[in-house]
């Protein structure tokens, strides 16, 4: 008797995530807590041990598949007692020649009875992630059950005859349930929406995402599950070879999360970006003058470590930069909290840690937290809530240079301050009649902001507190 | 026919019938390279040279003469009709021919690339190709086998001479005068209703104890009833104890009880079923597996046991009729090219061309109780529809298979004249998980027989247009 072992979310609301390590073959023996697989979250690595100790009969993944919370992932052989086993769905172990997923598949899982008549009632607000066991079976299995060839039962044998005994095939048109080969959804595990239980196919991709059809199109506010752009609104792609060689390479993790989210933010978030460029000549002294300080500390007194700070206390007097919008309540959500994220290039892509409560960090820890968070990412060492619950975005380009761009906002956030390169500049200063030209240390700045949320007139008050914050470092010493 | 061999095809079908060039199109339409081998001068298979389409050729002519003769008790009388056998059979390959040369002018577009050959695996990955004694080899990345079926013989007897398959009758040797037709399914009862209408004296055998054994017998029984008067005789729960043909006549003994013994008739026509053509296609070359029934064992997608060889149509059983080896040649192209393919038909339509026709798809109320499945069925009887009375085919029947409680749809059974194009709309209801409330309140025209489909669903929900509520055994469950 095998056991499923099934990816569940690891408490961190996770919903997918990509196998990045096979560390185990069909035929190992096992032990519980045994690391089997490493995986990558969101924006994190995490080691998945086996909830089970036998021999692995049968590998359900292989590294570069990207699995959802239900999905099976290996079947443990473990001698016990059948009846110690629970097997959810029914499925029975593959007779698992190859291992190959089509070879493999047999009959149909048969459903749990349940009566037609309370079918409805029972899936009531219960999505496909609450019933795990069923969708286990739904991704175990393609649908490529060997075909019966008796001829009186021919034109019903595509169809589980048990099953059929206490209900009639799931309906859903043709074209639906070949959208549902192409996701490997089971119809039977769908929640329908049509009329008299009717499939559809926006239930088949809803449940390929991983989540109930809504009703009515709203716009989310988390991104958690967008896709960077669902099949049906996109244009056929076009033959790439036709002019010339092409190499493909595939979108995994880091690069197609980001593509999801800012796929996400530029549809959902009606962008304006506000730029301007800062006198930074006496921070810059003062930076210079702190920085070996801060080195024997452990940090790196970084412009970008300055303006976080400077940030955190510009936020607290501009409290809409820091909120979400909330729009099924049609409310705004301040945030009494400065968690700053910080945009972070790493070989595997763009990450984004947050740094909490800066508001109430010091200058001096406030720098070695940051250089050690950003040592961390950058080796792939961070814990994912270390990646979750910013309430508004630094993005400083300006170590690779750069005079100003027009940053994404991360939602659920309503802003996100970019950096550019500090240079110096000669500036004309005084008025018409007196003036003068002298040499500054300037910072160029991008302000992207919802203007759902905030104008104008808002964006450039909050630029222009952050510019005398900024002109003012001893102020930045002292904490709230 | 007669492009170069290749030496190597990205797909090898074996077989030009309807599942293999349907693979071989979809094939080519998702741009593989494919190769279509068949030991045929034609393509079309079974169907369009030796079956289906001459079948249905000749049996429009049969139904015109018996129309002829019905319409002599409504005031039109026409003479006795002549048969010109030459000008029937020459009408049967023009027919034949224009479709062929549309199967072949399409393969050309395509850019298929046909071989005539015959073809025998020689290993997974290749076969070997023979024509006129020369051989070559050739290799591919996927095959599909596609060789169909022949008809099965009496045991001890053998086709040719006197003793006809569908084949050697379609080729109308001559009008006999009595001819015994062996097996009541379709086959047997089209063609022994060609040569009735031709003139024979037909008598018909079977060893069930019904025509058309596989169909509900609610349907047959308007055309059981029609039976005896086109063919001299039924004979049920019959067998053919023997069977010896000389050069003047077919002497057979009957066994059942309504059998005369001993008969002698002019011609025999054997139609008990068809067997798959695996025979010498080096198939223990392969991991390719036989069931007990000698058929080839396939999943879903068509895939054989072997991983990269693929088998549609008769081969792999199923209804043995083209339009479902259609469908799987498109199924197994489609998994072939990568894509998430399987053959999932709930409606696999069947019909037989008689007089009346019979269709029907989906689940029928007979399987229902087989299989123990709680099923609704509600009939419209045609005596109740304008169009059916006024071409005298107030005897036919439409039946809806529903589940209780919702009414969906899940099977549609007709019998009645034109009952092969009504049927389309059942099958589309079934696939599409309708329920009668569509049905009824899609518009039929009117008068038309598709009517009779509308009439039953809103039987089946209680207020139909043309019948009482209560009548026909609504809701009958």
């Amino acid at each position: 008797m095998s056991r499923q072992f099934t990816f569940t979310d690891p408490g961190e609301g996770i919903h997918e995530a990509e196998i990045v390590e096979v560390l185990v073959a069909a035929g190992d023996t096992i032990e519980e807590g045994d690391t089997v697989l490493v995986i990558e979250t969101d924006k994190a690595t995490t080691d998945l041990p086996s909830p089970y100790t036998g021999e692995v009969e049968d590998l359900r993944v292989s590294e570069g598949d990207t699995i959802e919370v239900g999905d099976v992932l290996l079947l443990v052989a473990d001698g016990e007692d059948e009846a110690t086993t629970t097997d959810q769905s029914g499925e029975e172990a593959p007779e698992s020649d190859e291992g190959s997923g089509e070879e493999s598949a047999e009959e149909p899982a048969e459903e749990p009875a349940e009566e037609p008549a309370e079918e409805p009632a029972a899936e009531e607000g219960e999505g496909p992630e609450a019933d795990e066991g069923g969708r286990a079976a739904a991704v175990g299995e393609l649908p490529t059950e060997q075909r019966s060839v008796d001829e009186a039962e021919a034109p019903e044998r595509a169809e589980g005859a048990a099953r059929e005994r206490r209900q009639g095939p799931v309906p859903a048109s043709p074209s639906t349930r070949r959208l549902a080969r192409e996701h490997g959804v089971d119809l039977a595990e769908v929640e329908p929406t049509g009329e008299h239980g009717r499939v559809t196919s926006a239930d088949v991709e809803a449940a390929a995402e991983g989540g109930p059809v809504e009703q009515e199109p709203r716009e989310p506010v988390s991104d958690r599950r967008e896709r960077p752009e669902s099949k049906r609104e996109r244009a056929p792609e076009p033959d790439h070879e036709r002019w010339g060689p092409v190499e493909r390479v595939p979108l995994r993790g880091v690069r197609r999360t980001t593509a999801r989210r800012v796929a996400a933010s530029w549809r959902q978030i009606p962008h304006v970006t506000h730029h301007d460029v800062l006198d930074v000549t006496a921070l810059e002294r003062w930076r210079r003058e702190q920085a070996p300080r801060v080195e024997e500390a452990g940090g790196d007194l970084t412009l970008m470590v300055l303006t976080m700070k400077a940030v955190a206390g510009v936020l607290a007097r501009h409290p809409r930069f820091n909120a979400s919008l909330d729009l099924d309540a049609e409310e705004l959500v301040l945030k009494r909290h400065y968690h700053l994220a910080i945009a972070v290039d790493t070989d595997d892509g763009l990450i984004v840690p947050v740094v909490r409560d800066v508001d109430r960090t010091s200058l001096l820890d406030l720098a070695v937290e940051v250089s050690d968070l950003i040592r961390r990412v950058r080796d792939r060492d961070v814990e994912g809530d270390e990646l979750r619950g910013g309430t508004f975005t630094i993005t400083n380009v300006g170590p690779l240079g750069g005079a100003g761009f027009t940053p994404l906002i991360q939602l659920p956030q309503v802003a996100i301050l970019g950096m550019g390169r500090a240079r110096l500049e000669q500036v004309v200063t005084g008025d018409l009649d007196a003036h003068r030209t002298e040499v500054q240390f300037r910072l160029p700045l991008s302000l992207a902001y919802d203007h759902r949320v905030v104008d104008g007139a808002d964006a450039a008050r909050f630029v222009a507190d952050l510019a005398e914050a900024i002109a003012d470092p001893g102020a930045l010493l002292l904490t709230s | 026919m007669g492009d170069a061999f290749p030496d190597h095809t990205e797909l090898l079908i074996v077989g030009g019938g309807p599942g293999g060039y349907a693979a071989a199109f979809r094939a080519a339409d998702l741009g593989l390279d494919v190769t279509l081998v068949s030991d045929e001068e034609q393509l079309g298979g079974v169907c369009l040279l030796r079956g289906c389409i001459p079948g249905k050729t000749l049996l429009e002519l049969a139904d015109l003469q018996l129309l002829a003769r019905e319409a002599q008790e409504r005031g039109l009388r026409f003479g006795d009709p002549e048969v010109d056998l030459d000008r029937m059979r020459s009408w049967k390959q023009e027919v034949v021919g224009h479709l062929v040369d549309g199967l072949h002018a399409l393969v050309d577009t395509r850019g298929i690339r046909v071989v005539q050959a015959r073809a025998s695996f020689d290993g997974p990955d290749r076969v070997t190709m023979t024509v006129d004694g020369e051989q070559q080899r050739t290799g591919f990345d996927h095959a599909i086998i596609a060789t169909g079926s022949a008809p099965t013989p009496l045991p001890a007897t053998a086709f040719g001479g006197r003793i006809l398959d569908s084949a050697g009758a379609l080729e109308l040797p001559d009008v006999p005068e009595r001819l015994l037709v062996v097996g009541c399914g379709y086959v047997g009862l089209e063609l022994g209703s060609v040569y009735a209408a031709l003139g024979s004296r037909v008598t018909l055998v079977e060893v069930t104890d019904r025509v058309m054994p596989i169909a509900d017998q609610e349907l047959v029984g308007p055309l059981a009833d029609r039976l005896g008067d086109r063919f001299e005789a039924v004979y049920l729960e019959t067998v053919v104890a023997e069977m010896v043909e000389d050069d003047q006549q077919v002497r057979v003994s009957l066994d059942g009880p309504d059998a005369p013994g001993e008969a002698t008739f002019d011609r025999a026509l054997v139609a008990v079923g068809r067997e798959p053509n695996t025979e010498g296609l080096g198939l223990q070359t392969t991991g390719v597996e036989l069931d007990e029934d000698g058929l080839i064992r396939v999943d879903t997608s068509g895939r054989t046991r072997e991983p990269d060889v693929f088998a549609v149509g008769d081969v792999t059983g199923g209804l043995q009729l083209a339009h479902e080896a259609f469908h799987e040649g498109i199924v197994a192209a489609e998994a072939i090219a990568g894509r998430a393919a399987a053959f999932d038909a709930r409606a696999v339509p069947s019909v037989v061309y008689t007089d009346p026709q019979l269709a029907w798809c989906g689940l029928t109320e007979p399987d229902a109780v087989e299989r123990d499945i709680e099923v609704e069925v509600v009939r419209f009887p045609w005596r109740a529809s304008g169009r059916a009375v006024s071409i005298g085919a107030g005897d036919g029947l439409t039946k809806l298979v529903c589940e209780p409680g919702t009414g969906r749809i899940l099977g549609v059974g007709i019998v009645g004249r034109r009952a092969e194009s009504l049927i389309t709309e059942g099958v589309l209801a079934v696939e599409m998980g309708a329920v009668l409330e569509d049905l009824a309140r899609s518009i039929a025209p009117h008068p038309t027989l598709s009517e009779t489909l509308h009439e039953a669903a809103q039987l089946g929900i209680g207020s139909p247009l043309h019948l009482a509520p209560s009548a026909g055994g609504a809701r009958d469950t």
